[in-house]
């Protein structure tokens, strides 16, 4: 049987809450009970909103936190399993929100060479998985550049970059694209999209922006804890209403298809590309 | 009350091979009430134009003016003009310090000099001015979501009662509601006090839904400064300079494209499909 990239089973995460003398007040969820799969090589966006629990739920995908109750499997490893923590790390590699804070290089290839390097990869093989991963990321032309001189945008295809080239099976990116503007952010999906055709690795994008993901394979809603919802794009985006209760939103497209139903135009719901609005509208009698 | 820049220049480490033009020859008027917007990708000089609006960076030449008043003249107010033009950087809420959120709110009027009383009224003001609830008031900053720490944050700033609130991305990193809620509050803000909101955002969308103006900046430059309609009417230039319209601009170029009667210059949901359902009308009405 083909084993799942990203299992879960009951998993919970608790904080605890401490008075000034730091003693402990209580305790305080941030996921409860959470059971989920994710296949191998698929694209899967998890949305929610701030303080819904899908950060939390990303560290734990490469063991920044380790569940306290429940368990989590990524790649079949146990992330609660001491002995794994490293081969998990390399399993799942992480980009974050701020791209100035990723970069530690002083030329770009330099930077991307740190993670295999940690690994301790021969020095030829560095040098290749450098290459290919400026190259799968299209920041080749910038390798012997200063990263502080980049945009945006590129630095955080840099700190991609520098995750593939730890060739990780799966690439967990939380809210990359929050400090970009629409360019960089452009740049940086596209880059996010062709990652799993090229790299055939597991992609997993947490995001605020509702025009990002759908693309992907599968969305989670995550509230309180929970995973709220789950499905197509489409499934998810054709309940409008639903998630706005969950302080989400819609990509404007299903916005604007969603109004011209509610002033009683024949439009489907779920409609998530511009095109297929125009499709729809054409189709009116 | 209005804020005036004339042909001012900005050059960051002049003299250094370090040196760059930020800012080139920038005229510009806000004239008080109004609520700008201002984009440009990252680096095109938005928060290094902002900046100067209370004096925060000195222009390398030229002159900025507060209510008619040369804000580099020799004994200016500069600390005044700091409490006038409130600026919320971004990720504002890096900056809350204090034991609580009431106290961490009377900062700025405390160092106005006001009276620990007044402090307080107008820290009250402020709180709920951004809509944060009461209960959260003796809360440590840092145990407030997000949204909140951004609301606290603002709330320092608007205690100061400043005439100008320049606010940078203020919705960074917000979910949508999040992101929705502050600049509802912002707009009803602005409608209330008739205070200038300056808005620097990457969001197109946001910017068309609440700006009355729009400046584009580009390479330290002018590019536009006109009506969203009249901004967004050239989105091609915009993309070519790492910009966009809103989605719904692209959404009805293609609707027309498709051969129906629609207007191109809706920026906003609701304006679009407002000529949708008139331009379907009048296809039925014509069969």
């Amino acid at each position: 049987m083909k084993h799942n990239m990203i299992q879960t089973e009951k998993l919970i995460f608790e904080y605890e809450k401490r008075d000034e003398e730091g003693n402990v007040i209580g305790t305080s969820r941030a996921i409860d009970e959470v059971d989920l799969g994710i296949e191998e090589g698929q694209f899967i966006a998890i949305l929610g909103h701030n303080g819904s629990g899908k950060s939390t739920l990303a560290k734990h995908m490469n063991a920044i936190l380790v569940p306290t109750g429940g368990t989590m499997w990524v790649d079949g490893r146990n992330t609660k399993d001491p002995q794994e923590l490293w081969n998990v790390r390399q399993s799942a590699g992480m980009v974050f929100q701020n791209p100035d804070n990723q970069i530690i290089g002083t030329v770009v290839e330099e930077d991307v060479g740190f993670g295999p390097e940690n690994l301790g990869v021969p020095t030829d093989e560095i040098w290749k998985r450098v290459e290919d991963s400026l190259k799968s990321v299209g920041m080749i032309e910038y390798r012997h550049h200063s990263p502080n001189k980049l945009s945006g945008g590129q630095k955080q295809r840099v700190a991609i970059a520098g995750v593939i080239a730890m060739e990780p099976k799966c690439i967990v990116l939380d809210e990359p694209t929050a400090m970009l503007d629409p360019d960089g952010r452009k740049e940086v999906l596209r880059t996010v999209r062709e990652l799993r055709h090229r790299k055939h690795v597991t992609v997993i994008l947490i995001t605020h922006y509702m025009e990002e993901v759908i693309y992907a394979d599968r969305i989670f809603v995550m509230d309180h804890g929970h995973i709220v919802m789950q499905g197509t794009p489409r499934e998810i985006f054709s309940q409008v209403d639903t998630l706005k209760s969950y302080r989400l939103d819609v990509p404007q497209v299903t916005m604007l298809a969603d109004e011209l139903r509610k002033r009683g135009l024949d439009i489907p719901a779920g409609i998530l590309k511009k095109e297929e609005l125009v499709e729809a509208l054409c189709r009116l009698n | 009350m209005s804020i005036k820049l004339e042909h001012v220049n900005y050059i960051y480490s002049p003299g250094t091979a370090y040196e760059k033009k930020a800012l080139s020859d920038i005229c510009l008027e806000i004239p008080h009430g109004e609520f700008v917007g201002i984009i440009g990708h990252t680096g095109s000089g938005k928060s290094t134009l902002t900046q100067h609006l209370n004096g925060l960076i000195r222009a390398t030449s030229g002159e900025v003016f507060y209510n008619g008043e040369n804000i580099y003249a020799e004994g200016y107010d500069m600390r005044k003009l700091r409490s006038q033009v409130g600026l919320v950087f971004q990720y504002p809420e890096h900056q809350l310090f204090e034991v609580d959120v009431l106290t961490d709110v009377c900062f700025g009027p405390k160092n106005q000099g006001l009276t620990p009383e007044e402090c307080e009224k107008r820290a009250t003001e402020a709180l709920r001015l951004v809509g944060l609830k009461e209960k959260y008031w003796k809360s440590s900053p840092f145990e407030l979501s997000g949204g909140q720490k951004r609301r606290a944050a603002i709330a320092g700033v608007l205690a100061m009662r400043p005439g100008v609130l320049v606010l940078d991305e203020p919705t960074a990193g917000l979910d949508p509601k999040g992101r929705d809620e502050i600049l509802d509050q912002i707009a009803y803000l602005h409608r209330q006090s008739d205070m200038t909101v300056i808005l620097v955002s990457h969001s197109m969308e946001d910017i068309a839904k609440y700006a009355d103006r729009i400046i584009v900046m580009n390479k330290g430059k002018i590019l536009y400064n006109d009506t969203p309609k009249q901004v967004f009417s050239h989105y091609q230039e915009l993309e070519k300079i790492g910009l966009a319209a809103p989605q719904v601009t692209y959404i009805m170029h293609d609707i027309r494209e498709a051969g129906f009667d629609v207007g191109v210059t809706a920026t906003t949901v609701e304006e679009a499909a407002d000529e949708i359902m008139e331009a379907v009308k009048k296809r039925r009405g014509s069969v």
